[in-house]
């Protein structure tokens, strides 16, 4: 069965410009900070990849300049409508997230520690369970839909304030276990084609898939804005739609397990600047 | 001079390219550019059109169009459902015969640019637009 | 009115009288084509932004018609000129009626 894949995936992957190379450009957001989009890799993955890479650096010439700009990048109207609800009071206690948080600029370096051990909780939370958890027992609000419209807009806009600052989620401590999981997840082979995340991101980067340039998969850009549905995307939503292309039953958004591989997929990031909301395909 | 085949393609091409007819030319471009130069010729000459050779993604291709001497520029997509896609007109504080703006490609199809002239002249030019699949159709 | 449609435009602050100024324009609008069709088969009528003008000062900077070809989120960026300080208004025209505004001014330097 193994061979039989291999064959498949090979036939995908072998094209006539059946790899590219990641571009040599430097990541400079509106004329004034500089992103790292490209670093040594976290030790925890150094067996695997040498250098890790941001999904900027696969991206072609005009989608690269959008994401540059904030005028250009339209994953920043979004921030804007977050903006004005961060300033609106919503439930019964009559608070919006400023009567607590002030300015959104004073978050800035919390993106990138997500997702991470909540002690309280005592579990491994994402920055929206985080959101919800506030506006149900502080705002005395409901919960917002995962990977939806308030939701997602909040956390790119989280994640704006938080653009050039190294992703640094913590693997250990209590966090390790979900870590472990994320990591047995991201390495087990799915569904009817029967793809690992690393079948792809680890071993076939730089290749083309069709004509997809595939990168290595990191979520330092989520929230995503893709030119292909001229939307925000989440992290949970991507993984769905990858896992959903093996043809595999998937997770939802929120799982547990989805938790687990955001945390462990984040890490792999560490040291590359959250560049979130960014502009891919 | 011999007729190679090399020549008569060329011949052949040239033709296309002065008669004015993008390659699927569809009844509806046709009838677009028409009721744009009101059957008058279109030429080639004063009239820039840049487009991405590969689109990342056909549902927003980033497109220029720009000119000396322009008074309206007109943009169609011939292989969409319907080609139009924009009309551009200069007004009297417009700095330059330009303009940029995102379109959406059905396919990998020609991008026109037709533009009337101050002088009352048509011309036009024309990209191919490769629009492709992603990988995993996600 | 459609929902959510949020205009935003980029205009240097000043510039010498008779300069160049690049003008950005974006607006939130899902451009529905009239091409979709909806889980139960139905043509998702087509929705759009047909019209856009900026003028200076009353006078016309550019026109442009808008198909369903252009993308969701309009974007338009173009060259004005500014003979003298005033203010540049933006008009977008939504198939159903609603008309959307903004203004920003700019001074000469």
């Amino acid at each position: 069965m193994r061979k039989l894949t291999g064959a498949i995936l090979a036939t995908i992957l072998a094209t006539p410009f059946a790899s590219a190379d990641p571009v040599d450009d430097t990541l400079i957001l509106n004329e004034e900070t500089e992103l790292v989009t490209r670093t040594t890799a976290p030790a925890h993955v150094s067996d695997a990849l040498d250098e890790v890479m941001s999904g900027w650096l696969f991206r072609g010439t005009e989608t690269r300049a959008m994401q540059a700009d904030d005028f250009d990048n339209p994953g920043m109207i979004f921030v804007e409508q977050a903006q004005e609800m961060w300033e609106t009071a919503e439930g019964s206690e009559g608070k919006s997230c400023s009567s607590c948080h002030n300015d959104m600029e004073s978050l800035a370096g919390v993106k990138a520690t997500y997702p991470k051990w909540n002690e309280a909780a005592g579990e491994v939370r994402t920055l929206q369970m985080q959101m919800n958890d506030c506006r149900t027992n502080r705002m005395g609000s409901d919960a917002w839909k995962y990977d939806k419209g308030p939701a997602i807009n909040m956390e790119a806009a989280l994640s704006s304030v938080s653009r050039g600052l190294p992703v640094n989620v913590a693997i250990d401590g209590p966090a390790q276990s979900a870590w472990e999981l994320g990591k047995e997840l991201y390495y087990t082979r799915n569904g009817q084609l029967e793809l690992s995340c690393a079948n792809c991101h680890e071993e076939n980067y730089g290749n083309m898939i069709r004509a997809d340039h595939l990168s290595q998969g990191h979520v330092n850009g989520f929230p995503v804005y893709r030119l292909k549905n001229t939307k925000l995307n989440g992290v949970h939503s991507r993984f769905k739609g990858c896992i959903r292309d093996t043809r595999a039953e998937t997770y939802s958004q929120g799982s547990p397990e989805f938790v687990a591989l955001e945390l462990y997929v984040a890490s792999r990031g560490n040291g590359l600047s959250v560049e979130g909301p960014s502009v891919r395909n | 001079m011999e007729l190679t085949r090399r020549r008569a393609i060329q011949i052949g091409v040239g033709a296309l390219l002065i008669s004015g007819l993008p390659f699927r030319a569809s009844a509806s471009t046709e009838d677009a550019i028409a009721a744009f130069t009101g059957g008058a010729e279109v030429g080639s000459g004063d009239v820039k059109l840049i487009a991405p050779e590969i689109a990342e993604n056909g549902n927003t291709v980033p497109i220029e169009v720009s000119s000396d001497t322009a008074k309206e520029i007109m943009v169609l997509a011939t292989g969409n459902p319907t080609p139009s896609v924009a009309t551009f007109k200069f007004g009297k504080l417009a700095a330059s015969r330009a303009a940029s703006t995102r379109i959406r490609l059905a396919g990998t199809q020609d991008v026109l640019a037709i533009a009337k002239l101050e002088d009352g002249s048509f011309v036009q030019a024309s990209r191919t637009v490769k629009v492709t699949i992603g990988g995993c159709g996600g | 009115m459609a929902t959510g449609v949020k205009p935003r435009v980029k205009v240097p602050k000043s510039a010498a009288a008779g300069d160049t100024v690049t003008i950005k324009t974006l607006i939130s609008h899902k451009m529905e084509s009239g091409q979709r069709k909806d889980d139960d088969g139905n043509v998702i009528p087509r929705s759009i932004i047909n019209r856009f003008t900026c003028d200076f000062n009353g006078e016309n900077v550019i026109e442009v018609l808008l198909e369903p070809a252009i993308s969701t989120n309009p974007y338009l960026e173009f060259e004005a000129m500014a003979p003298e300080a005033g203010e540049f208004k933006f008009t977008w025209y939504d198939d159903d009626g609603s008309v959307y505004e903004t203004a920003k001014n700019i001074a000469i330097s």
